[in-house]
């Protein structure tokens, strides 16, 4: 794959977030939820990477311990090679623009007391991208560039329908000229033809603007069409990574079999078998040992039991976190 | 980019911008119109604000004017609310005594809400220790009884009508506080602020320019209550002698000097009481309709 032979824009090292809980009582031992516990990839710019996983995998934290929007407990976050982790608050705002972040909820994610015109202004004028004359041009640029009508900036979020608040988030992302945006369940939210026409609206400017998306999501067939490589999350850490058609194709940890299995499909003769899961997802204060997905796992061993996988790779561009992944991948598919 | 470097809109930006503003201003006047209860008391309370801008020139006579002569008439159709037991017109110096009595409760009301919002701001943005601080001081200040606390502070600084306001201002602190402390948390958490955040502005711009704004409502509906409280305060502190010192035509003060006479002459107690109740009722009326028409959490 040539996009892996470039240096990354973002990279995750040994990242980790846990989150305190409240002590029981004064002499209960600390408790944590580790959240997103260790993990490390890479973002190559230009490509969309995907990370996809059941709620409360962590996948949602990671993109804000990336954004410094929960200071991370652990780990370390390269942009271009220098660490984000290590900035000063001031020097870190001064950062900002280069990352952004489009959100799930478009009805909390625009102030309701700010037009339109506000929001992008104020953005701009934060960032300082460019002096105050040029922008008027340059907000109704970006109002045609996602497509709302001009006369739009004047409004408040309230007068907007949920695809069109969509958009104006995506144009206030825009405006500070990002390198990296993170879409955070950006159109899971919104029903199916809207999330068509903002996918389609993401994928534009991708194109256009040569953008990196790190696509946060829960839908796989959203996931499908708009990635090149994937990440599945279970309980905090990273369980595979793969090119999207070989992730597709060959998962080859029993989790991501488990999540694939669960895609409806339309084809009558293709009816695949869904795996069924059993039990719940093990809490994140008290993760299971070894590997965290054997208490769910129907091919698990005493070693999974006890030894923790470590995330390998099977071919350059597939790596997985599983002890008996190869033995798995020759078993037929189910 | 790709697209022209001159897309010019073919409507008139401006006049968008005027007409939402327009349309904003024109749905909260209609819910409070519709509310005729917080019509009533839009109406005392202008009623009121009128009479203390023109009470010069409404006033017959000076309120201040002692004519031993004349103490102690009942009204008649000179003295439409009679005499004192100095011979001073009541009608006129209740005229004037509103200026007194609405000054300190908006002031006191102002004093509250500027410590109070700030307080509850950074309590509710910062939170960790920061609230645990903020909060417990509030609770300080809550477990004294309203009365007791102006008390004490009016025994720390002295009578007298500016140390009313500022004691009856502090207790006004925590509600504030605690009203704004608990929107900022709500609105704290909210993606726009995070959206924000991570546009890279500083935590001053965030509080001032995107929380502030979204707070206000509570803030606008609870200083309408309270001054209704504050006036009522202010008005007993100087009852008690410690607030207005004679011989300023503050109401409660009125009031303290008609309880002597309150049976041979009970016109010197009804009528300043009867302009504090009256103002009280105007503003609790409109401030319930205030709430009904910016706070959209309770509505039917």
């Amino acid at each position: 794959m040539s996009v892996m032979e470039k240096e990354p824009i973002l990279e995750v090292n040994h990242l980790k977030q846990y989150f305190p809980l409240k002590k029981e009582s004064l002499f209960s031992p600390k408790q944590t939820v580790k959240a997103v516990d260790d993990i490390s990839f890479k973002l190559y710019p230009g490509e969309t990477l995907s990370i996809v996983g059941e709620s409360g995998c962590g996948k949602s934290t990671t993109g804000r311990s990336i954004l410094r929007l929960d200071e991370p407990t652990e780990g370390e976050v390269l942009f271009n090679g220098a660490s984000m982790t290590s900035l000063s608050k001031k020097e870190l705002r001064e950062m900002r623009g280069d990352i952004q972040v489009i959100f799930q909820d478009p009805y909390a994610s625009l102030n309701p007391r700010q037009t339109i015109r506000k929001m992008l202004q104020e953005a701009m004028t934060i960032q300082n991208v460019m002096p105050k004359k040029q922008m008027e041009a340059r907000m109704l640029e970006l109002m045609s560039l996602v497509g709302l009508r001009p006369e739009y900036l004047e409004r408040y979020p309230h007068e907007f329908s949920g695809g069109q608040r969509q958009r104006i988030g995506i144009a206030r992302a825009l405006c500070v000229n990002p390198k990296v945006i993170i879409c955070d369940e950006a159109v899971s939210a919104l029903d199916v033809s809207i999330q068509a026409q903002i996918i389609n609206l993401l994928k534009r400017m991708q194109r256009d603007l040569d953008l990196t998306f790190l696509f946060i999501s829960h839908d796989l067939s959203v996931v499908r069409h708009i990635s090149d490589r994937v990440i599945v999350m279970y309980l905090g850490s990273i369980v595979e990574i793969a090119d999207k058609d070989s992730l597709f194709d060959r998962p080859s940890h029993p989790y991501t079999r488990a999540l694939l299995s669960a895609i409806p499909s339309t084809d009558e003769q293709q009816k695949k078998t869904r795996i069924i899961l059993k039990g719940d997802v093990p809490s994140p204060i008290n993760p299971p040992t070894g590997c965290r997905f054997h208490t769910r796992c129907p091919f698990a061993t005493d070693l999974c039991k006890t030894d923790v996988p470590e995330l390998r790779a099977l071919t350059p561009t597939h790596k997985v976190a599983c002890h008996y992944a190869e033995t798995l991948l020759s078993s037929p598919p189910v | 980019m790709a697209s022209k470097a001159t897309v010019s809109p073919n409507v008139d930006l401006a006049k968008a911008r005027q007409h939402t503003r327009r349309e904003r201003w024109q749905s909260f006047r209609r819910v409070m119109t519709q509310n005729k209860a917080a019509m009533a008391g839009a109406i005392i309370i202008a009623a009121y604000f009128l009479i203390m801008l023109v009470a010069p020139v409404l006033a017959p006579y000076d309120p201040f004017e002692i004519s031993l002569e004349d103490k102690l008439t009942p009204p008649s159709a000179d003295h439409w609310m009679g005499t004192d037991d100095k011979g001073r017109d009541i009608l006129s110096r209740i005229l004037y005594g509103s200026r007194l009595s609405i000054g300190v409760g908006v002031a006191s009301v102002a004093f509250g809400a500027f410590f109070g919002i700030i307080l509850g701001l950074i309590a509710g943005y910062y939170g960790k220790w920061v609230d645990t601080i903020v909060s417990r001081l509030l609770d300080v200040m809550l477990a004294f009884p309203g009365i007791l606390l102006a008390l004490a502070i009016i025994s720390a600084l002295g009578p007298g009508l500016v140390n009313v306001t500022i004691a009856v201002g502090v207790f006004s602190i925590p509600l504030f506080a605690r009203i704004v402390r608990g929107s900022t948390m709500e609105v704290k958490q909210l993606e726009y602020i995070d959206a924000i955040r991570t546009l890279g502005a500083n935590d001053f711009t965030i509080i001032v320019k995107h929380i502030f704004p979204n707070v206000l409502s509570p803030i606008i509906v609870q200083g309408s209550m309270r001054l209704a409280t504050a006036i009522l305060s202010a008005a007993g502190l100087s009852f008690l002698g410690l607030g207005a010192q004679p011989p300023s035509p503050e109401w409660g003060a009125m009031l303290a000097n008609g309880r002597d006479f309150l049976f041979s002459a009970p016109y010197m107690a009804i009528f300043p009481g009867m302009m504090i109740s009256v103002l009280v009722l105007g503003f609790n009326l409109f401030g319930d309709g205030l709430r009904d028409a910016l706070d959209p959490k309770l509505k039917k």
